[in-house]
């Protein structure tokens, strides 16, 4: 067990994978010389040499291309886009080829490609590197969606990611790069498709996934002091979502709140509502309550950005409300 | 909340005989209920595992209430399952429009805001939402709310249990010649055949294993009620629905005063001891009040016997659902006319009242022949 940054356990994970499989290889902007916008890839370049750590041009549809390329003829690619914003310019090539092949193909073909982007805002990064779009991703069946928010997630749902024979993508929250947490190397891949309960409670579910969970266990421990006993279920998995984890919570506190740093409109927190409202109907006692970033581009100036994004005293005003205190 | 009885409304859980977690089968008793009839032990009708108890010790509920939910003998799952049908939506007539068509929320009906756990939680626990006051968002009813309501719903003015007893069947009674139309035919038999077959087995037995008359009587009964289904249903819907078993009610007086009719389940399949046994059994429970849910309710016909009290016939009051009521009088030493000779031989006097809905005389007369039959060959009971 060991202390270690979010960045530090993902680029263990990098590392322990192109040491353990030759096939492995990790190509995207700036992963290279410059070690990776967020560092996570720092000196592998010099350990694992040009030829397994690849900076590409600014070209995202052509890179995640090749990427899909090498996953076809027999590699192991793990591909890295800066943020998700920029991920856009390559989505046809996840929507109509990488989600597509094993089924177009008859199941001849799979797609073993790992893509790894930052996500969310709060870092003053502007319109065009701070929105959280996961929720867009997990529309799309054939691939996986994968939001890991601790330390040890962001190792093991990596090399769950590299062992699944299809492509997945991982959200990395960008506030989450530099938290510390405690990594258990030994613990192996974590299971794709399995929610967390990470702090039981009996009142009401905060339901939420990346770089949200640690504001809904602040949440929970304000909503606590006010004598409200919140239960956190972080969903790790965006696609395929533990619905069972998520119903039986709320059959167990009857209330549901959802954070998502997505917009509300559309978003990835309207499909688990609107789970709640197929299989928990009857367990709800409180209206559904949504914690979302405004409707708006995300804004530049350090206030404005603030009010943007889900905050605490929000989700707690939010559940309040659910109590009829709000 | 089972229904120990046609009228009985409610019903006070007295003990929990079980716990959540726990493993039961169909039969086992798993709590106990005080009734207008005492208190009476409920049994589980199906096997699986105690998942949550509904209503406390000391609540009483109305028939039909959930007490508690249990899961079939299947592997667990976190899937609670589908959804039960939503009750109807409860809408007031909407106020004609008055011409201010820009205030249509002001005009709107206000449906009751509940939320849909709290709704059905109220259903559970027989709660009228109606007269709940909501503290959730907007008012809203909420599960607490509920709970609230049913833990303060006033418990229903103390009555002493042999005058709620008394109240029940006053019910049942009013309701049977109210609306069941009576008819009534008698045939006296002669009772020597069953006597000497019941002192020649008695005779070799241990007194804790004899037969009475009694259990020839429930054996002849079930046995002839193969042949006049009508007298072993119900009237339902204009129809005659007959019962698929044949459960022998039979009444019996407790020395407290009131009474209660335990029914001898498949009297029609047991062999004459097994009925015997189950008849000691039920008759002493009853004098000690542990009488189990599903004997009290089960009964598909009634049989009553005043042969203690030496009265001649029994002209009973239906009990019911049911169609048919058998009373039988003392078997007496009378008189009895025998290839021209009177002679003197104990004689019974076999009543039916039947439902005329469901029957007419000349069956019951016929069903009353096939029991004559029956009796005079005791040995094939």
């Amino acid at each position: 067990m060991t202390t270690l940054t979010y960045r530090e356990a993902i680029r263990v994970a990098l590392s322990t994978a192109l040491d353990a499989d030759p096939r492995v290889l990790l190509m995207g902007e700036d992963v290279g010389r410059y070690g990776g916008a967020y560092a996570v890839s720092k000196g592998l370049l010099e350990r694992f040499g040009p030829e397994r750590i690849r900076d590409t041009p600014l070209a995202e549809s052509g890179f995640l291309g090749a990427g899909i390329g090498a996953a076809l003829g027999g590699l192991r690619p793990i591909v890295e886009i800066m943020t998700v914003n920029f991920s856009l310019l390559a989505l046809d090539q996840v929507v109509n080829n990488a989600a597509t092949l094993r089924h177009m193909s008859g199941g001849q073909l799979s797609v073993p490609l790992v893509v790894r982007m930052a996500t969310g805002g709060g870092r003053q990064l502007a319109a065009q590197h701070s929105h959280s779009l996961e929720g867009w991703y997990a529309h799309v069946p054939g691939i996986k969606v994968l939001a890991p928010a601790t330390v040890q997630d962001a190792h093991d749902l990596l090399l769950a990611a590299l062992a699944d024979p299809d492509p997945v993508f991982l959200f990395e929250h960008q506030l989450l790069y530099p938290t510390e947490g405690e990594l258990d190397e030994a613990r192996g891949p974590a299971r794709i498709g399995e929610a967390l309960v990470r702090r039981e409670g009996h009142d009401v579910s905060l339901i939420t996934y990346g770089g949200s969970l640690g504001k809904a266990l602040a949440a929970a421990s304000e909503l606590a002091a006010a004598g409200i006993s919140a239960e956190v279920i972080d969903l790790r998995t965006l696609r395929p979502l533990d619905t069972d984890t998520v119903c039986a919570s709320v059959t167990r506190t009857h209330r549901a709140v959802i954070i998502d740093e997505g917009w509300k409109t559309g978003s990835f927190s309207a499909e688990v509502a609107a789970l709640l409202a197929e299989r928990a109907f009857y367990e709800l006692d409180a209206p559904i309550a949504r914690v979302c970033s405004a409707e708006v581009p995300i804004p530049y100036a350090k206030h404005l950005e603030e009010a943007a994004l889900p905050r605490v005293p929000a989700i707690v005003s939010a559940t309040l409300e659910l109590f009829g205190r709000g | 909340m089972p229904s120990l009885g046609s009228d009985m409304t409610a019903g006070r859980l007295v003990l929990w005989r079980v716990t959540p977690g726990q493993t039961v089968k169909r039969g086992d008793i798993i709590a106990e209920v005080d009734t207008d009839k005492g208190v009476i032990e409920v049994e589980v009708f199906v096997s699986g595992r105690v998942e949550r108890l509904l209503v406390g010790e000391g609540a009483t509920v109305p028939v039909g209430t959930a007490l508690a939910v249990i899961s079939e003998d299947t592997p667990p799952r976190a899937d609670p399952g589908p959804p039960p049908p939503s009750p109807p939506a409860v809408t007031e007539p909407a106020a004609a429009p008055s011409g201010s068509l820009h205030t249509p929320e002001a005009a709107a009906p206000i449906r009751q805001r509940i939320s849909p756990s709290a709704r059905r939680l109220a259903r559970e626990l027989g709660v009228d939402p109606g007269r709940v006051s909501g503290t959730g968002p907007g008012g809203a009813i909420t599960r607490d709310d509920v709970t609230r309501a049913a833990a303060a719903k006033s418990p229903p003015a103390p009555v002493d249990a042999p005058m709620r007893m008394r109240q029940a069947i006053a019910r049942a009674m009013s309701r049977s010649n109210r609306e069941i139309p009576h008819y009534y035919v008698t045939h006296r038999i002669s009772f020597d055949a069953a006597r000497d077959f019941l002192e020649r087995t008695n005779a070799e037995r241990p007194p804790g294993e004899r037969l009475v008359a009694g259990a020839l009587l429930i054996r002849a009964v079930a046995l002839a009620l193969h042949d006049f289904p009508e007298l072993n249903a119900r009237w339902e819907d204009d129809a005659v629905v007959v019962n698929p078993s044949i459960h022998v009610g039979m009444a019996i007086s407790l020395r407290g005063g009131g009474l209660v009719i335990p029914a001898v389940a498949d009297a029609d399949r047991l062999s004459l001891d097994q009925v015997m046994s189950r008849l000691r059994d039920v008759v002493e429970r009853a004098r000690r009040g542990q009488l189990r849910s599903s004997e009290l309710a089960q009964g598909t016909i009634t049989v009553t016997s005043l042969g203690e009290r030496g009265v001649e016939s029994v002209a009973g009051v239906i009990y019911p659902p049911q169609t048919a009521l058998v009373g039988f009088g003392t078997p007496a030493v009378r008189p009895w006319v025998v290839d021209g000779q009177v002679v003197a031989k104990p004689v019974l006097s076999m009543t039916l009242a039947g439902d005329h809905r469901a029957s007419d005389g000349h069956r019951g007369a016929s069903f009353l022949a096939r029991l004559e039959k029956l009796l005079s060959e005791p040995s094939r009971l």
